[in-house]
C-alpha cells in the first residue's frame, strides 16, 4: 500500500496550527458536550476559552512566519496573524460574556460554543485567504455559524427573527460576491490574488468583466462589514440576537470581513484602484452619516450600538480609500472592536430577561449604584467617541491623517463632522448614568465574574492602547508590510 | 461551440430574476429559493468561463458553492421553521417585532 508523504505535500504545518486548534477543538466540544447536561454549558465554555488560548499560542509562534500554504490558497503572514490574535480576543471575550447567560438562558453549551469556534475558523479562514475560493469559504464557513448562534433562543420570537433576517441578507450578499468572484475569474483566468493582480498589472484582464467584478464584490463586502445602503439588516439582527453572540458580530464578523476587504482591494486589486477608491469615498460618506444620524433617536441601547457600529465601518472605509493608510485601517479596528466589546458587556450586566433593561434610560443614576460599572462605560463611550487619550482618538487621528495625505480632505471633513454628531448620542448615556436620577435594578446574576473580567479587559484595553499606540501601531504597519510583499515587489507594482 | 457569451448573458438574467424575487416577494421560502437561483446562476457563470479559459478552476468552485449552499440551505430552513413556529407566519412583512 501507498504510504502517504506528509513532506511531499509542500506545506509546512506550523502556521496552519491555530486553524487547526480551533476547528479540533470545536469537535472535542461538541463530543464532550454530548455527556454533559445543559445546565454544565459554563464548563464548555472554560474548554472554548482553553482553545482560543491553545490556538492564540500557536499563533504567536508563527508571528514572522511568512510562509504559504496549499500552493498559495492560505497566507500565513504577520497579516493573518495580526488577525487572528485581534480575532481570538474578541471572541475570548463574547465567550466569557456567554458564561453565565447562556447557562441563564438554557442555551445548549456544547452546540452554543462549538458554533463560536466554528465561527472564529472562518474568521481566521478569511484573514488568511489568498485566493478568491477560500474568501467565500471563510466568510460562509463564519456566516453560517452565525446566523445560527443569532437565532440561538429558538423560543425567543426576537431572537429568531433577528436570525432569519440575517441570514436573508446574508445570503442574498452571498450570490453578490460570488457573482463578482465567477466576472473577477473569467475577466483574470484565475481566483489566486497573486494571479488577478498580475493579470491587472499586465493588463491582461477584460475591462467590462473586471469592472462588474469588482463592483459586486464591494457589494458583497459591503453587506458584510454593514457599510450603507447595505447596512439594514444590523440593528435588527444586533438588537434580536443574544447579547454576548451581538458582541461576537459586532466585533469577530466585522473584523473578519475587513480583514479580507481590507487584503484583497488595498494590496491585490490596488493597481486597478481607480475603478473602486471612489465607490469607497461614497460608501464611506453614506455608512458615517446614516450611522451617526440614525443613533441619535434610538432609545435602545443594542440598537445604538449597531448604527454606531455602521457608522465605525464607515470610518475604517474612510482609511480604505487612500492608499498608504491601511495600517491605520488595522489599528482602528482593533480600537474599536475593544471600546465595543466592553460596551456589550455593560449592556449584558444590566440586561434582564425578556430584553428589559436594554433602553438608555435605564442606565440612569447608574453612577450611584454601580459605580466602576459606570466608569467603565464612560470610558468605552468616550473612545467610540474620539476623545483623547482613549485608543479610539488616537485610531481616528490615524486613519483622518493618512486621508489627508492622500488628498481626501473633503472625506476628512465630512468624518470629523460625523464624530461631533457621535458625540451627542454616546455622551447621552454618559449624562444619563451620571447626571440623572433613577434607580436601575440589577439582578446579581447579570454581573457574573466572566462579565466583569469582561469589561475589565475592554477597559484596560482601550486605555493602554490609546496611552502607548506606538507599538499597536508598529505592529499593524509590520502586518501590512508583509501582507503587501517585500519592497522591492512593492515598488514593481507601483510603477 | 456555443460562444461564451450566450452562458454569460443567460447567467445574468438568472440572477437578475433571483435579484428580483428577493426583493419583490414577500414569502420567506420564496425569497430563500430565489437566492438559491441567484447561486446557481453564478454557478452556470463559473462552469462557462472555466469550459472557456480551459482550466478546471471554474468547476472545481461550482463544488464548493453547492456545497456551501446545501449547508446554508440546512441552518436557514431550520431558522425558518424556528421563525414559523413562534409567530405562524412566513410573510415577510408581518416580522416587524424588530423594526425592519
Amino acid at each position: 500500500m501507498n504510504t502517504l508523504n506528509l513532506a511531499n505535500l509542500g506545506f509546512a504545518w506550523l502556521p496552519l496550527l491555530p486553524l487547526i486548534a480551533v476547528a479540533v477543538g470545536a469537535a472535542i466540544i461538541l463530543l464532550v458536550g454530548v455527556r454533559l447536561e445543559d445546565e454544565d454549558s459554563a464548563g464548555l465554555g472554560i474548554l472554548a476559552l482553553g482553545v482560543l488560548l491553545v490556538s492564540f499560542v500557536c499563533t504567536l509562534f508563527t508571528i514572522g512566519v511568512n510562509a504559504e500554504a496549499f500552493g498559495g490558497a492560505l497566507l500565513t503572514d504577520d497579516y493573518t496573524a495580526f488577525f487572528e490574535i485581534v480575532i481570538q480576543a474578541a471572541a475570548a471575550i463574547s465567550v466569557a460574556l456567554s458564561l453565565d447567560y447562556a447557562a441563564d438562558n438554557g442555551l445548549a453549551g456544547a452546540e452554543y460554543y462549538s458554533l463560536v469556534l466554528f465561527a472564529v475558523l472562518g474568521m481566521m479562514l478569511m484573514a488568511a485567504a489568498g485566493d478568491l475560493i477560500i474568501v467565500f469559504l471563510g466568510l460562509e464557513t463564519m456566516s453560517i455559524a452565525v446566523y445560527a448562534l443569532a437565532g440561538f433562543v429558538r423560543r425567543e420570537a426576537r431572537s429568531s427573527e433577528a436570525a432569519l433576517k440575517y441570514f436573508l441578507l446574508g445570503a442574498f450578499s452571498t450570490g453578490f460576491l460570488l457573482y463578482g468572484i465567477a466576472l473577477i475569474y473569467g475577466a483574470t483566468g484565475t481566483v489566486h490574488l497573486d494571479g488577478i493582480r498580475a493579470a491587472i498589472v499586465a493588463r491582461a484582464a477584460s475591462q467590462p468583466y473586471l469592472e462588474l467584478g469588482v463592483g459586486l464584490m464591494v457589494i458583497g463586502f459591503g453587506f458584510k462589514v454593514a457599510a450603507a445602503p447595505f447596512h439594514a439588516w444590523t440593528p435588527d439582527a444586533y438588537e434580536g440576537a443574544p447579547t454576548p453572540i451581538t458582541a461576537f458580530m459586532a466585533t469577530g464578523v466585522k473584523l473578519a470581513a475587513f480583514a479580507s476587504f481590507v487584503r484583497v482591494f488595498m494590496i491585490y486589486l490596488g493597481p486597478a484602484a481607480a475603478q473602486w477608491s471612489g465607490v469607497l469615498w461614497v460608501l464611506a460618506a453614506l455608512t458615517m452619516t446614516v450611522g451617526n444620524v440614525v443613533a441619535l433617536v434610538q432609545d435602545n441601547i443594542k440598537r445604538m450600538l449597531a448604527y454606531s457600529a455602521i457608522a465605525h465601518a464607515g470610518y475604517a472605509l474612510v482609511g480604505m480609500t487612500a492608499a498608504g493608510s491601511a495600517a491605520a485601517v488595522l489599528y482602528y479596528l482593533v480600537a474599536y472592536a475593544f471600546a465595543t466589546l466592553g460596551a456589550f458587556a455593560v449592556v449584558i450586566v444590566l440586561e434582564r430577561r425578556a430584553t428589559a433593561g436594554l433602553r438608555i434610560a435605564d442606565y440612569r443614576g447608574l453612577a450611584q449604584t454601580r459605580p466602576g460599572l459606570a466608569a467603565a462605560m464612560t470610558l468605552f463611550m468616550l473612545s467610540l467617541t474620539g476623545v483623547p487619550p482613549l485608543a479610539g482618538f488616537v485610531g481616528k487621528l490615524y486613519v483622518f491623517a493618512a486621508a489627508v495625505d492622500s488628498g481626501h480632505v473633503p472625506l476628512v471633513v465630512i468624518a470629523v463632522i460625523n464624530s461631533a454628531i457621535s458625540a451627542y448620542y454616546y455622551i447621552g448615556v454618559i449624562v444619563a448614568m451620571y447626571m440623572q436620577e433613577g434607580t436601575p435594578e440589577i439582578e446579581p446574576s447579570g454581573a457574573s465574574p466572566g462579565v466583569l473580567i469582561g469589561v475589565a479587559i475592554a477597559a484596560l484595553a482601550v486605555v493602554l492602547i490609546g496611552i502607548a499606540p506606538t507599538p499597536y501601531m508598529n505592529a499593524a504597519r509590520d502586518a501590512f508590510a508583509a501582507a503587501a510583499g517585500p519592497p522591492a515587489q512593492a515598488t514593481a507594482f507601483a510603477r | 461551440m456555443t460562444p461564451l457569451n450566450y452562458f454569460v448573458v443567460l447567467s445574468a438574467v438568472l440572477f437578475v430574476i433571483g435579484v428580483a424575487g428577493v426583493l419583490l416577494r414577500r414569502n420567506v421560502i420564496v425569497m430563500f429559493m430565489s437566492i438559491e437561483l441567484m447561486l446557481n446562476a453564478v454557478n452556470l457563470a463559473f462552469v462557462a468561463f472555466g469550459r472557456q479559459l480551459g482550466n478546471a478552476e471554474g468547476q472545481v468552485i461550482v463544488f464548493f458553492a453547492i456545497t456551501v449552499a446545501a449547508a446554508e440551505a440546512a441552518v436557514g430552513l431550520g431558522i425558518i421553521i424556528a421563525v414559523f413556529r413562534n409567530r405562524m407566519t412566513l410573510n415577510a412583512d408581518e416580522l416587524k417585532l424588530l423594526r425592519w
